[in-house]
Formats: C-alpha cells, structure tokens, sequence
C-alpha cells in the first residue's frame, strides 16, 4: 500500500539540492535570509489544504483523546430491545442513537466516536517508527557507501519485493490478540523501505555539498557530521513522505481490520468489516465508520500534499 | 544493452533470494501449524502428525526445508504441494493465475486510458476549474478505501440500480469483472492523474514546445507527439510498478467480490498458514514485480533518446 507515494519520493529527493544553501544560512545567521522551513511555513499558513486538513486533523485528535466529550454513549454496551433500531432525525445530533443501532444493539454513533482512536493510534506510531528505523538505514547506506551501502539497499530491496499487506498479513496472522503494538510493528516491519531509500538518495547528494566536507575538515566526527549537518538538509523530503505516509497506514489498519487480521476490539475497519455483511439489511452500520475512514484518510492526505506543495521548489 | 541486461539480472538474483527466504521464514517461524490445521477442532493422533508432517518435510530443519524448496522449484518447477487439498501447487497457480490477469488487465486498461486522459485534461487547463475538479476527484479516488469504495459502488450498482451482478461467477464474462476491476483501479488511476497532470503541466512551459508552436506544427501535433513523448516517462514508471501491485493488491478486491484468484488463494494460503503454497505464490508476485521493474527501466532508452545503457 505504501507503494502509491513512490511517485512522490523521486520529486522529494531532489529537495536538497534547492535547499542546501537555505538551511546552511539559516545555521550560521537565522535573522538574515528566510529558511527553507521559513518559506514552507508561510506558504502553508496561505493554503486552503492545509487549514482545511488542520482544523478535521484537530477534531480528529480531540476525538482521540477525549472520546467522552463527543458522546456519553458505551461503545460496547449492548441493548438487544434495540436491535437494527434507526431513527436518524436531525434534531438528534450527537445522541447515542443518532446514527442507529447494529445487529446487538450498540450506538453506531458511540462506536464510530471510540473507534478514531485505533486509527489515530496506528496511523501516527507507524509513520513514526517507520520514520526511525527508515531514516537510519538511509543515513548509515547512504553515509557509508560501498558494501554497507550495497547490503543494507539489497536488505531495502528484499522487504520492499514483499507485498506490503501480504507481508504484514503473514505476521499478523501469528497473533490471535492483535494489541496496536503489534499492529504498528507489522506496518512498520513492511513500511520502512520507502523513507530509507528517500533518506539515502538525500543524504548521498547532501554528502558532498561543500560545507560537509569543511565539517570534515574542521575535524568533525561522523555522528556530528551525520546529525549536525547532514540530517536537517535531508529532512525535508523525508517530512513530505511521512506526512502522505500517516494517511495511507490509517487506510491499511482498516483494510487489515477488513481482512479478519486487524485491531482486536473497537475500530473503524472491524465495524466496516461487521456491517459488510449486513449490507442489504442495515446500510448504515457499514456507512458511518466508512465516511469516518474516508474523511480521516483524506485529512492526512491533503496534508501531506499541503506540506509537499510548501516544501518542494519545484512546485513553487 | 546487453551487458546492462545481465547486470540487471545478476542484481535481482540476491533480491529473489531474499525475499523468498524472507517469506518462508515468516510462515515456518510464527507459531501455527498446517497439518494440525488438516484436523480442525480433534486433537488427531501424534503418529498420523508426524507421518504427515514427514510427508511434506515440515520436519526437517527450515533451511534445509527452503533449500529442497528452491532446489524443486527451479529444477524441475515444482512449487510443493497445497496442503489442504493436496493439489500440487502448480495446478492451484494455474486455475487462479489467469482470473487474476484478466481482472488485473481490465484495472490497467481502465487506469491509463481515464488516468492518462484525465491528467491531460487537467494539464492542460492547470489552475483552472477542470484541473481542481480533477484534483477533487483524484484526492477523493485515494482517500476513499478499496474496500469501502467495493461496498459502495455494490450498494448503488448491484442492489439499488441492478445494473450489474453483487458478485463475479463467471471470471471468463468481462461484464461481470467491471465492477471489481474499477474498484481495484481507483487508487492507482488517481496516481496516474496526478502524475500526467504534474508532468503535463511541467513540460508545457518547456522551450521544445514553445519552438513547436512558432514552427506552426498543428495542436494535435504538438500535444500528441511533442508533450506526450516527454510527459509520458514518469507516468509510465509508475504503470510498471503498479502491475505487480495491481496482482497482488487484488486480496481485497477479489475477497469483496469472491474471484477466485490468486489474491483470495493468497488470503486462504495465510489463514491456513500453508508454506508452500504461499511461497509458490509470493515468489511469482515477486518475479513479475522485478521483471515488470527491469522492463520499464529498458523502455526509457526508448522513449528518452537522452539516455543510454552501456
């Protein structure tokens, strides 16, 4: 699934290039020119993209962390008198049976509010811990060079050729109880390679920029040279991956939860999954937690191409 | 060209090597068991276990289980045999494969001919109305998941409308294989929009089609000849990538509308935790991913005269 921002790395990768000399100003004299991230702030502040996919990436993390605000409803709590009951009345907004009842009487409203957690969880723990681990073995293949490099883009290569959801079905299937630890790990054990192979192609351009090799010089060490001055030059392509990356886990939680071999518990992709079967009696169970999915995937992914469009000269 | 070729070649052994180890590791190391799956919910006798477990050499260790694996499949192609039905692989390959390439075709046709048609049009009109409908419509195509866009479009078409059957009986009948083949394209329709307008859009400010137009050649001319030539190279990285994605991405799809291809023997072969069955397949996935790969990389000497292979 990771696949569909391949397209993005070739345009990120070239970033550097555009903005080496911005960033090297920004570090020896941040008051003169505007940086790199200067110029990304103030294009972003004028996109309508972004303010729009702020402001439901907000909500959505409200949401998250305050479930009880939005309703009083028990998302587990069953009540059989209420079987398949749909009242929606507009009037009702907010109530528990608001959006209806499914097949053991639950509050699909309550279910849809508990639900955002476990893609809100999944989406950001993965993009993290793909970032890390994707990052430094970019930056150790792409600093190194030679053998290091040629073993660990063969290691890239071989987790890359998998599949990406069969890969993490296989593994997923090995867990009767799927916690979110263990939904990330599988995302991420399968996600990595993009961001490396980013970080890699940013930092092999980066390397012999001129005041990398003045570093050297001055006597630097390999993990300043490595953090210090490298890293914040190779940051941003990789930002703009990450970014498109958290909306495309999102979508591959639910699609696992889909497949029987998600979350266990509360969760978009498991109710889909449920109301899927009952398409032709209840449309509505399978309805909401959709629309919930759709808009969240389509939040993060706007910001992704908000913060592409502010942070790739190209598309200036 | 030739040396370039085999170099090439050379490079993907390694990759195969691994990724096919990688798969076999993962099935035989996490805990599950076909032949107890063989079962159910008795118990089973321990003799008949390990009579059975002797006869498909799950009691050998991994790597020399990996080794007989690759040794039969490359000899004497033979992929090993699905445990539950005791079919040899092979057979199981050849039903679902041809399924599955219909499906996936029908999706590739449908992406580049309204993936590259649309991003042209909204190319050529950038920053107008057109061009943000299109960039509604593509950011729509990805946001919205397979499987939800599958229920939709069955709700509407199947059940409401009955323009179309729910589900695919017949995998031959291409009437049948629209609905899942439109849902398997969206997403990747939505990349090709994008990158056909980027492109487009990019090389229409480029001085070769500026000294077109002043040479007076035709609009058709310089749209169909000049711009495409050009904006088609990223695209159709892309489209190489995509086919393999295209083949193994169908899990869902095809689960949604029971195909029986290899994306559903693939979800059963993972249930069932059967090895040989799910190496067989992964390794073909893989082999037309990297041949795919190779294969776009030596279009580009044609299409791009700029570069060269040695």
């Amino acid at each position: 699934m990771p696949d569909v921002t391949k397209t993005d790395v070739k345009t990120g990768a070239q970033d550097p290039v555009g903005g080496a000399p911005a960033v090297a100003a920004l570090e020896a004299k941040p008051e003169k020119a505007r940086s790199l991230w200067g110029d990304a702030w103030a294009d972003l502040r004028r996109s309508w993209i972004f303010i729009v996919s702020s402001v439901l990436i907000f909500i959505l993390l409200l949401i998250t962390f305050f479930p009880g605000w939005f309703t009083s409803a028990e998302p587990i709590l069953g009540d059989l008198s209420k079987h398949y009951l749909q009242k929606p009345k507009l009037g009702d907004i907010g109530s528990a049976d608001w959006l209806g009842y499914d097949q053991q009487g639950r509050s699909v409203y309550a279910r849809v509010i508990y639900g955002t957690r476990a893609s809100i969880a999944v989406g950001f723990g993965t993009t993290l811990l793909v970032t890390l681990l994707g990052s430094l073995v970019g930056m150790i293949a792409g600093y190194f060079g030679g053998v290091v490099d040629s073993v660990l883009s063969r290691l890239t290569d071989v987790f890359f050729g998998i599949p990406f959801l069969l890969g993490t079905m296989v593994v997923l299937n090995s867990f009767p109880d799927r916690t979110t630890w263990i939904v990330i790990g599988a995302l991420g054990l399968f996600g990595w390679t993009q961001i490396s192979r980013v970080m890699r192609g940013a930092v092999i351009t980066t390397k012999q920029a001129d005041y990398v090799q003045a570093a050297k010089a001055l006597g630097a060490g390999t993990p300043r040279i490595m953090f210090r001055h490298i890293l914040p030059n190779t940051l941003a392509p990789v930002i703009v991956v990450a970014t498109i990356s958290l909306g495309v886990y999102i979508a591959a939680e639910a699609t696992l939860s889909f497949l029987g071999l998600g979350l266990s518990g509360v969760s978009w992709g498991n109710d889909i999954s449920d109301g899927g079967n009952q398409i032709r009696v209840a449309q509505w169970i399978m309805l909401y937690p959709s629309i919930m999915l759709s808009i969240t995937v389509l939040a993060f992914i706007m910001l992704g191409e908000a913060v592409r469009n502010a942070l790739d000269p190209k598309m200036r | 060209m030739g040396r370039y070729v085999a170099r090439r070649l050379l490079q993907m052994i390694p990759v195969f090597i691994g990724t096919t180890l990688l798969i076999f590791l993962m099935v035989y190391a996490l805990p599950g068991d076909p032949v107890r799956g063989l079962f159910g919910d008795k118990a089973g006798s321990p003799q008949v276990i390990a009579a059975l477990r002797h006869q498909y050499g799950l009691d050998q260790p991994i790597l020399v289980q990996y080794w007989h694996y690759m040794r039969d499949m490359i000899l004497h192609a033979d992929f090993g045999t699905q445990i539950a039905s005791g079919r040899p692989v092979t057979d199981v390959l050849g039903d679902a494969f041809p399924v599955t390439l219909r499906l996936a075709s029908l999706a590739f046709v449908i992406e580049v001919v309204v993936g590259i048609g649309l991003g042209i049009m909204a190319g050529m009109r950038a920053g107008r109305l057109t061009d943000n409908v299109v960039l509604l419509i593509s950011l729509l195509l990805i946001s919205v998941p397979v499987f939800v866009l599958g229920f939709i479009l069955k709700v509407v078409f199947a059940f409401q409308l009955n323009w179309l059957p729910p589900n695919v009986n017949d995998s031959t009948n291409y009437n049948e294989l629209l609905m899942p083949a439109i849902v398997l394209a969206a997403a990747s329709l939505a990349y090709v929009t994008r990158l056909t307008r980027t492109s487009v859009a990019e090389n229409l400010r480029a001085d070769y089609i500026r000294t077109a137009i002043a040479k007076g050649l035709p609009k058709r001319r310089v749209v169909g000849v000049h711009l495409m030539r050009n904006s088609l190279i990223p695209v159709i990285t892309y489209l190489g990538t995509d086919i393999g994605a295209l083949m193994g991405g169908a899990v869902v799809t095809e689960g949604l509308f029971n195909i029986q291809g290899i994306g559903l023997t693939i979800y059963q072969s993972i249930v069932r935790r059967e090895g040989t069955t799910l190496v067989g397949l992964v390794t073909i996935l893989v082999l037309i991913y990297l041949v795919a790969n190779l294969l776009v990389d030596l279009l580009y000497a044609v299409l791009d005269p700029r570069i060269r292979y040695a």
